[in-house]
Formats: structure tokens, C-alpha cells, sequence
């Protein structure tokens, strides 16, 4: 049996460190949010020739649509960011660098997206993951039938859900990674996944108390002895399936599954290390 | 007796495997072979269920369907302007409203066009899916024309002296006939000039009325309108008997074409406003496809490899579980059948994850009862039942997340979009289908393998 329970203080301050990092680069970088939820428009064309991106920046700033930015994603790939513009204006746009570069166009992807949408999508979704939270709090105080469980696995999933907002941020900063649906989706997965993993060791904790009338933390070290390798192997097995993802990936599931990595890592880090602990100290506080 | 059972359980479980592979296959396969000089020449069909249970008719083709992410296409969504119905008709305007967009989609011919009423709150939205339509932008036009057709006349003569305008901006008297009157608009081409014009051809009420009209209006002008855009103001020579009328305008054919079907599938009833449009070029939807599928396998055989390097024999069991998993949950997929959107690929994922945490859980409480000196056979029994807790527990959790996000109820607090919809949908379907194979196949394949040998 390893004393895991004896560096509670260590955990919490890689945890703090961590959270730190991640919190005063959300509120220095912030995020940057896709069109699903400020509203405006995406084009990605395929040119058949190389067209140089400064250029293109240049070219494309006399013409009547507001250009926010340009990306070269590939070879002859461009995406660029507008404001809101209809079928007809992105006729014109397209028109105009077919025209200017002598190039053909395909067009690969146009979205466009009103702003009251994005507000909208925010709101429901923040109102989603409360909803689930609360609910995974009555479900794990519930079934095992203590309180502290569930205050213990909320706290965890809150840690997991900070933790995955800021390493996004530095995604943001670093690779220009957006916020868009994709990734709320990897927010709410990685908080069910951290619930999930953390019902797992939970599970041996109660299965000990049964049988054996020892403190909680020498119970707890135990449970964390006998699942450490569970966690690792299961967390291990999800990595090997979205390292792949985050590689091969087109453009707008890349960053989703690199979310996804974090949240996972995070997840599966949360449960021995955030999770028993706190509950450790919530039980020996009675 | 005791023998029996375990025998019939197999027996079920072969025709499970046959049941869920027919399920699976892409196309139908043929079969040539010659069997005692006689040729044999057959194909295995595409499975299909069309049969009567209880009275319902049941009717299911198992196919894959891709999300217009995959596929490419255009999503649109119109957000109707119900400003002006009176509260108690809105849901009933909008709801006519789908039914006249979803004419005008037909007449596009797309496969499987999808048009649906999205509401919240006081908003009424109308959401269009046209898989691979090239010329979105004239689809748009087409959807979005609220085609209210009116024939006016003019104004009586008291009021012609007062006003003093001009006689063409005077015909806005209306008749009382409206594009409902119209039996039929068809495109057709002027005999002398060539141009497309649009031949209407009126209801009995139509006729009678346009008759009338036409009688008491020869030597004046009658205002055909869409949309109170006077588009022609033919002056009447005499009185037309016949029943159909021509509108003449400076239409291309296509827009003829399409001013005729916005007329025959009625006028919507509010005007509708583009709010959000997404538009996916065919090849990108592909890349998508054939990256995630090579991520996919690459990711597969990783988890395989590292299982049975691990775990040994145990691992080439939950990798067999693991692709009976795979098979039941494509099975279950195209049965409903679920649309594959990159989010759902990702929530299936996902769930292969999850699936194999299920038999790490079961492998490690295994282990550990034969750590305590167990033999195998009551290991696994004590194992296994242990380890159930333990996944169930975790598994309803994750399904209570799935569920919240899925929003059956379509409440609308929560989120309503598809996107997210499809992830909690493959999501949900995968971890029940886990807990089944977890539980259920596993166990069976390690009875079979292990238990009985050890018997012999």
C-alpha cells in the first residue's frame, strides 16, 4: 500500500500552480470566440494556385465586406473571418480573388451566423452544465449515501473544468484555437468523464468501509493502491484513441480533441488526487 | 439441465454476431461459386426489416447516414416574424410555414432535404438541411420568397380625382384574388417574343372571380403583385372566360421556374429572416471523414496492441469484446437510424474508451481476488460482481450528462442544437451498448474460452 493520502498538500499545490497559470491567461489572453457564438461569417477556399497571404490581406482590404482575418490553414487552403455577410456578398468575394489572382476558387465551407445566436448558446449551455452538476451531486450523495461524496466529486469536476478552460486559453494564445461548439461539447464530456472516473474510486472506498472499520485516509490509500493502475491503463487507453485525432485531424477537430486530451489528463489526474483528498478532510473534519 | 443453458446462451449469442455483421455490411455482397457443377450465383441483400408487429408496421433499411458536416451541404436557419399573428395562430402560421418551405425544398430534388420547426420562448425558427445543393444562394431566394400573389385593380373613379396619381400607382384596390386561388403555375415560353413567362391556371372560385374582374375592368389596367411588388399590370382587352392567366415579366427562366413554384407551394404565411446558414463543400466533408477514419483504426490498434501487452490472454478477450462492441454499436447506429456528425464520431470514440475502461475494471478486481490466493474460476465470479458497481455507477453518471445534454424534452433552457445533440446521442448509445458487451459478452467469451477448457 502506498501512502498517497500523507502528499495531500503536494496535489493541491501542482493543482494551484496549475489553476494559476491557467486562470491569469484566460484573463490576460482571453479566448477567442467562434462565430457560433459572436456571430459574423467564415469562408475557407481552395485556390489552384499559391497566392501569398499578406497579399491576399491587401487585395481583399479595398472591397466593401469587413475582412477580421485571414488564416492560411494548408497549402492553397485559406479561411477568412468576416462579419456578417449573406450568400450574395460572398458571391463577390469570391469573385474578386478569382478575378484579382487568376485563380480558381472552390469554396470549401461558408458559415454564416446571426450575433443573437451566439448570446443564446452561451447562456443555455452555462445553464446545461449547472443542471448537470447539481444532478451529479444528488446522484453521488444519493447512491452512496453520504453527502461529502458528492460535495468531494462536484469540487473535482469544477477543478477539471477550470483547469481545461485555462490550458485552452494558452491553446488560444499559442495556436489560435477558438471557442466554438465543438468545444463546449469537450468542456461537458471532460466533466462527465472526471465524475466517471472519480464514482470508480469512490466505489472501492465504500466497498472497503463495509468490511473494515479503519480510519478513512489508510481505507482511502488503499482504494487509490488497488485503482492507480485502472486509472492509468483506462485514462491511458482514451489518450491512445485522441492522439491520433489531434494529428490527423482536419482543422475544426484537432483543437476538440486536444481539449478533449487535456480534459481527459486533468479528469483522471482530479479523481485520486483532488477528489479523495478532499474527502479525507471532509470525513476527519465530522 | 445445468448443461442446457449454457448452450442455448451460446446459441443465441452466434445469432446476435450473424444478426449485427448482415447488419453492418456497406453494400450487398454477391456470391459466385460452383458447388457439385452447379453454379451458384446469389448476393447477400442489404439487411432490411419489413414485417408487422402488433399492428405497427415496422420498416428499417440499415444504412449509414452522414450529417451534412460529413456529406457537405448547406444548413439554414430562418427565424419566422411572428410580430404580427395574434398569439393563439403563431405556432400554427409557423407550422404552415414549414409545410410550404418543405414544398419549395422538393422542388429542389435534393435527397433527404430535412425541414423542422425549432422553438423557444417566443421565437419561432424554421431550420432547412438541403444535403450537396450547388446553387445555394438561388435555394436561399427560393425558400425565403414569401410569394404572396394578389390581383388588384383601380381604385374608383371618386378616388382617382382625389388622389390625382398616376394610373399605374392607382391599381392597388385589391380583388379578393390571391395566389389561393391558383390551381396550378407552370412555366411556359412567350409564341412570339421566346420569353418565359408564368401560366397560371385557376380554381373554379379562381376563374369565376378573374372572369368578373376582367369584365368589369376592359380598357384598364389589373396589377399582378408578389409580395407587394407589382410585377406586371396587364391593361384588360376583354373579358377571359378560360380560367388561366399569363404573367409576363423580365424573367430569366430560372426565375420563372422558381416565382411558379413559390406560387404553387403557397405563400408563406410570415415573412422568414436567413439568421445562420452553413455551407459545407463536398470535399471537405470527406478529408474529415478519412482523417477521423485513419485516426480512428491508427487509435484502435494502439489500445489492441496495448491491451494484450498487458493483459495477455485476457487482453485479446476484451479486444474481441471490444470489436463485437464496435459491430453492435455501428448496428445500433444505422438502425435508428443516427446521423453521423464529427461530434458524434468524437462521442463514439469516446465511448470505445469508456467500453474498454468496463473490462479494465473487470480484469483488475479479477486480478486482484486472485491476488488473495482465489482460484480463477471463483476470482472471476467474485470479480465480476464486484466490478458491476463500479460501472454501473460510473456509467449512470455519464448517461445523466448525455441525457441533460441530449435535452429530450426539448426544453428551452437547455441547448437545442444539433451539434451537441448527436455527440450526446452516440454518446449515450455507446456506453448502454458497453455496459451490454462489458457485462454480458465479455463474460460469456471468457466462460467459453477459459472456464469450460479448464473443465476438460
Amino acid at each position: 500500500m502506498i501512502n498517497f493520502i500523507k502528499y495531500t498538500k503536494v496535489y493541491f499545490i501542482i493543482s494551484i500552480i496549475f489553476l494559476s497559470i491557467g486562470i491569469f491567461s484566460m484573463i490576460k489572453n482571453g479566448f477567442i470566440f467562434g462565430i457560433d457564438f459572436t456571430g459574423g461569417s467564415i469562408v475557407e477556399y481552395k485556390l489552384t494556385k499559391n497566392v501569398n497571404e499578406t497579399n491576399l490581406k491587401n487585395k481583399l482590404k479595398l472591397s466593401s465586406i469587413e475582412i477580421i482575418s485571414i488564416n492560411k490553414t494548408n497549402d492553397k487552403i485559406f479561411s477568412i473571418r468576416t462579419s456578417p455577410i449573406n450568400e450574395d456578398q460572398e458571391g463577390e468575394l469570391r469573385k474578386k480573388i478569382k478575378d484579382v489572382f487568376s485563380t480558381n476558387v472552390e469554396i470549401l465551407r461558408f458559415d454564416s451566423v446571426g450575433p443573437a445566436l451566439g448570446r443564446e448558446t452561451v447562456n443555455k449551455t452555462f445553464i446545461a452544465s449547472l443542471v448537470a452538476l447539481a444532478g451529479i451531486l444528488i446522484y453521488i450523495s444519493f447512491t452512496f449515501k453520504k453527502f461529502s461524496y458528492g460535495i468531494a466529486a462536484v469540487f473535482a469536476t469544477v477543478h477539471d473544468f477550470l483547469i481545461l478552460l485555462g490550458m485552452y486559453s494558452l491553446m488560444t494564445l499559442f495556436f489560435s484555437a477558438e471557442v466554438d461548439s465543438l468545444f463546449i461539447t469537450a468542456v461537458l464530456t471532460t466533466m462527465s468523464f472526471s465524475v466517471h472516473d472519480t464514482i470508480v474510486v469512490f466505489d472501492k472506498i465504500r466497498d472497503y468501509k463495509k468490511t473494515s472499520a479503519l480510519s478513512i485516509d489508510i481505507l482511502s490509500n488503499k482504494a487509490l493502491t488497488e485503482t492507480m493502475v485502472r486509472s492509468i491503463n483506462n485514462s491511458l487507453t482514451i489518450i491512445l484513441m485522441l492522439i491520433p485525432l489531434v494529428v490527423l485531424g482536419t482543422e475544426s477537430i484537432r483543437f476538440f480533441a486536444a481539449a478533449l486530451l487535456v480534459g481527459t489528463i486533468t479528469g483522471t489526474y482530479s479523481s485520486p488526487f483532488i477528489a479523495v483528498p478532499l474527502l479525507v478532510i471532509f470525513e476527519k473534519k465530522k | 439441465m445445468k448443461n442446457r443453458l449454457p448452450k442455448f446462451s451460446t446459441f443465441a449469442f452466434t445469432i446476435l454476431i450473424i444478426f449485427v455483421l448482415w447488419a453492418n455490411i456497406p453494400n450487398s455482397i454477391p456470391i459466385k461459386f460452383s458447388l457439385f457443377g452447379k453454379k451458384i450465383d446469389t448476393a447477400i441483400p442489404l439487411l432490411k426489416i419489413d414485417t408487422v408487429i402488433f399492428g405497427k408496421k415496422i420498416q428499417k433499411n440499415f444504412q449509414t447516414k452522414l450529417g451534412l458536416d460529413l456529406k457537405g451541404g448547406s444548413h439554414l436557419l430562418f427565424q419566422a416574424d411572428t410580430s404580427k399573428i395574434p398569439a393563439a395562430d403563431k405556432k400554427e402560421a409557423v407550422e404552415s410555414a414549414r409545410n410550404i418551405i418543405e414544398r419549395r425544398v422538393n422542388f429542389y430534388g435534393v435527397s433527404e432535404p430535412s425541414v423542422q420547426t425549432i422553438t423557444s420562448n417566443d421565437t419561432y425558427r424554421i431550420s432547412v438541411d438541403l444535403p450537396g445543393v450547388g446553387n445555394i444562394a438561388d435555394a436561399i431566394k427560393l425558400i425565403g420568397q414569401t410569394a404572396q400573389l394578389n390581383f388588384t385593380e383601380q381604385a374608383s373613379s371618386e378616388a382617382k380625382i382625389a388622389t390625382q396619381s398616376p394610373p399605374l400607382f392607382n391599381i392597388t384596390k385589391p380583388t379578393g384574388l390571391t395566389g389561393k386561388d391558383v390551381k396550378k403555375a407552370t412555366v411556359q415560353f412567350d409564341n412570339n417574343t421566346g420569353q418565359p413567362v408564368v401560366n397560371l391556371e385557376f380554381s373554379k372560385k379562381g376563374a369565376a372571380l378573374f372572369e368578373k374582374i376582367t369584365g368589369r375592368n376592359i380598357g384598364k389596367p389589373v396589377g399582378i403583385f408578389i409580395d407587394n411588388l407589382v410585377i406586371s399590370a396587364p391593361v384588360v382587352q376583354q373579358k377571359i372566360t378560360g380560367g388561366s392567366a399569363i404573367i409576363t415579366g423580365q424573367f430569366t427562366v430560372d426565375e420563372a421556374k422558381n416565382l411558379a413554384t413559390a406560387i404553387n407551394s403557397g405563400a408563406l404565411p410570415i415573412p422568414v429572416k436567413l439568421i445562420e446558414q452553413r455551407n459545407i463543400g463536398p470535399t471537405l466533408g470527406k478529408e474529415a471523414i478519412q482523417r477521423s477514419m485513419i485516426a480512428g483504426i491508427i487509435g484502435l490498434i494502439s489500445v489492441v496492441s496495448f491491451m494484450i501487452i498487458y493483459y495477455g490472454r485476457l487482453g485479446i478477450i476484451a479486444s474481441f469484446g471490444l470489436l463485437i462492441y464496435g459491430l453492435i454499436s455501428m448496428a445500433i447506429f444505422r438502425a435508428i437510424p443516427i446521423v453521423f456528425t464529427l461530434p458524434g464520431i468524437a462521442g463514439f470514440i469516446l465511448s470505445i474508451g469508456m467500453a474498454v475502461d468496463s473490462n479494465i475494471l473487470i480484469f483488475e478486481r479479477i486480478k486482484e481476488e486472485q491476488r488473495k490466493g482465489k482460484d480463477f474460476r471463483t476470482a472471476f465470479a467474485v470479480g465480476f460482481g464486484k466490478a458491476i458497481d463500479a460501472i454501473k455507477d460510473a456509467n449512470i453518471a455519464t448517461l445523466l450528462v448525455a441525457f441533460i445534454l441530449f435535452n429530450p424534452f426539448n426544453w428551452d433552457f437547455f441547448p437545442q442544437f444539433g451539434l451537441i445533440r448527436g455527440f450526446a446521442l452516440t454518446l449515450s448509445i455507446g456506453v448502454l451498448t458497453s455496459l451490454f458487451t462489458g457485462v454480458v459478452i465479455t463474460k460469456k467469451i471468457i466462460q467459453i474460452v477459459f472456464i469450460n477448457n479448464k473443465n476438460k
